[in-house]
């Protein structure tokens, strides 16, 4: 009985809107245009980019839930120095659970996974809510927001590597016969240009869906 | 009868009428065919009949003279390649199959999304596509694939222009945004070493030969001017492109300060790279091969992209013709460096407008602080 109101009370419309706002409304790329430089540099291919988005998930979702708890304790003064000492640890400890379970991948983020300690909207959710909020709600809303950069991470990825190399996930899916008949492979994608103009474009189509967002 | 016919069916696409949500789409066909009959209701205006669909047309026109040569050319180059003889007629019909295309693709896709934007967002169209349009096919070599020709097309109207809020809001040049949308994304189709020369048969282009130093296969300064050279279908005449400029000034449409420093610019790099060794081609031969004069005649003078300010045309097209020789010269990936250093002058006109506005400013609130101590 216990248990379960407690279930209802951390799993409420209002925590669980928490989650979902940065999907849409509230995305950190699209609408607060954070994170954009990661966004340019791991989109070549679907592989990296999924790997990132879960090393950014899981840094912001635990970064919020430390500094949530320890948000009464910190000197406002020196709040920035705790703010990245807490995230520079975890990104350690992801960049080494990389190397350990996926090398491959981690050569290829190579620098871009110590690089999420400058990720503008880690430190930007611990600013604008882990400091005033309760751990419960910081976890959500770092979870949240990792999934909402991570959905458009991908969304970046699949077309680059589809118009780029015609291949998803390394495997071929432009069939052979279009390369016959004088298809090729666009290198525009591969260069960093193209992953800013389809975000644009994926901006655009955000925008144009939901007027409310249109600055005046 | 054709006035009496749009008269009939006007009304059907007047706000609320049958096709009322056509509305742009029928304007653009009435002003073509006729001058429009609105006229301004207050205040004064200038009576004169240079509106944007004359502007287009002189550009058109001035086209006209490098479409027609760059046509008799991809043939002439088809057949001298093969070693065939041919008569005028057979030459010019053969480049009008590989041209016409590439021109049709080019219309159709961008004037469709043209189009569509209006519709959808009500505002007229307008010609600035008449230009770009054919722009594009004489920018690109006559062997380009009709369907990266459409992709380009799209990419350059929905990206270059309706971006930004459609003809005349655009930073970049359509037409060579397209140019080098291909060059980036397809670059083993654009320039080098092994252009189309004939079906078949490639060879590489004058800019080439200068870049890997085999300046005996250059072909004579008389060539180069008259055209019988391979590449692009529209650029490789001097001729006929001077035949254009001269339409261009006499009409008044293109500046003749951005062309003249465009040319300065260039001509002032060519001597600086020839002193230091880093070039073994001569002035000549640089001017008249590779884009730099149809660029410098068609693209440069854009008045939507280049500099607004007497001053600032100046600086921008010196600029210009310094950035496309270094392009030229010292990057040996870039054979061509007219098209970047024209997108590149396009990205800060607006800044040396601003500069020089300013510069302006300042001068005469000296003045005016100088005329007020002396009083």
């Amino acid at each position: 009985m216990k248990l379960s109101s407690c279930m209802k009370e951390w799993f409420s419309a209002k925590n669980m809107k928490l989650v979902t706002r940065p999907f849409g409304s509230d995305n950190p790329i699209t609408v607060q245009v954070l994170g954009i430089c990661s966004a340019l540099a791991v989109t070549v291919k679907l592989q990296p980019a999924i790997v990132m988005a879960l090393s950014v998930t899981v840094v912001t979702a635990l970064s919020n839930l430390i500094i949530s708890a320890l948000r009464n304790t910190i000197p406002p003064r020196v709040r920035i120095i705790v703010q990245l000492t807490v995230i520079a640890t975890l990104v350690i400890l992801v960049d080494q659970v990389l190397k350990a379970v996926a090398y491959e991948v981690s050569k290829q983020l190579s620098v871009f996974v110590g690089l999420i300690i400058t990720n503008c909207i880690v430190m930007g959710r611990l600013e604008a809510y882990a400091m005033a909020n309760k751990p419960w709600p910081s976890f959500l809303d770092g979870l949240g927001n990792g999934i909402g950069y991570g959905m458009i991470l991908v969304i970046v990825a699949f077309v680059r590597e589809l118009f780029g190399s015609g291949t998803l996930f390394g495997f071929r899916v432009v069939p052979e016969s279009f390369y016959a008949a004088g298809y090729s492979n666009n290198g525009l994608f591969i260069l960093p240009p193209m992953a800013l103009i389809v975000l644009g474009i994926i901006i655009w189509i955000h925008r144009s869906l939901h007027r409310d967002l249109i600055e005046k | 009868m054709l006035r009496n016919f749009i008269d009939k069916i006007k009304p059907n696409f007047e706000k609320g009428g049958k096709w009322g949500f056509l509305h742009s789409t029928f304007e653009a066909f009435e002003t073509f065919l006729f001058v429009p009959n609105e006229v301004t209701r207050k205040g004064s205006h200038v009576r004169d009949a240079m509106d944007m669909k004359r502007t287009m047309i002189v550009v058109v026109l001035a086209l006209i003279p490098c479409l027609l040569f760059g046509t008799y050319n991809v043939g002439r180059m088809h057949f001298g390649a093969l070693g065939e003889a041919a008569g005028f007629w057979r030459m010019f019909g053969f480049g009008a199959l590989k041209v016409l295309p590439m021109l049709v693709v080019s219309y159709v896709v961008g004037l469709g999304i043209e189009f569509i934007f209006a519709q959808v967002r009500g505002h007229q169209v307008n010609e600035g596509f008449l230009v770009s349009g054919l722009l594009i096919p004489m920018i690109c070599p006559p062997d380009v694939p009709l369907w990266m020709l459409a992709v380009a097309t799209a990419f350059a109207v929905l990206i270059g222009k309706e971006v930004f809020g459609g003809t005349g809001m655009n930073i970049w040049n359509p037409a060579l945004l397209a140019r080098a949308f291909l060059f980036f994304a397809y670059p083993s189709q654009m320039s080098g070493d092994s252009v189309w020369v004939a079906d078949a048969v490639s060879g590489p282009t004058a800019l080439s030969m200068f870049a890997s130093g085999n300046m005996e296969a250059v072909p004579s300064i008389g060539d180069l001017f008259w055209g019988f050279v391979p590449g692009s279908v529209g650029e490789t005449s001097a001729f006929c492109i001077l035949l254009g400029a001269f339409i261009l000034l006499w009409t008044g449409i293109g500046s003749f300060r951005i062309m003249f420093s465009v040319l300065v610019g260039g001509i002032l790099m060519i001597w600086t790279a020839r002193l230091t060794g880093a070039t073994d081609a001569t002035v000549g031969q640089h001017l008249l091969s590779g884009g730099f004069l149809f660029g410098m005649v068609f693209m440069a003078t854009d008045p939507v992209t280049s500099a607004q300010t007497r001053c600032g045309k100046l600086i921008y097209g010196f600029l210009l013709g310094v950035m496309a020789m270094l392009i030229r010269i010292c990057n040996p990936a870039y054979p061509e460096g007219m098209m970047l250093a024209i997108l590149l002058m396009n990205t800060f006109a607006p800044l040396i407008d601003y500069g020089v506005v300013n510069q302006n400013i300042r001068r005469r609130r000296k003045r005016q602080l100088k005329a007020e101590a002396c009083r």
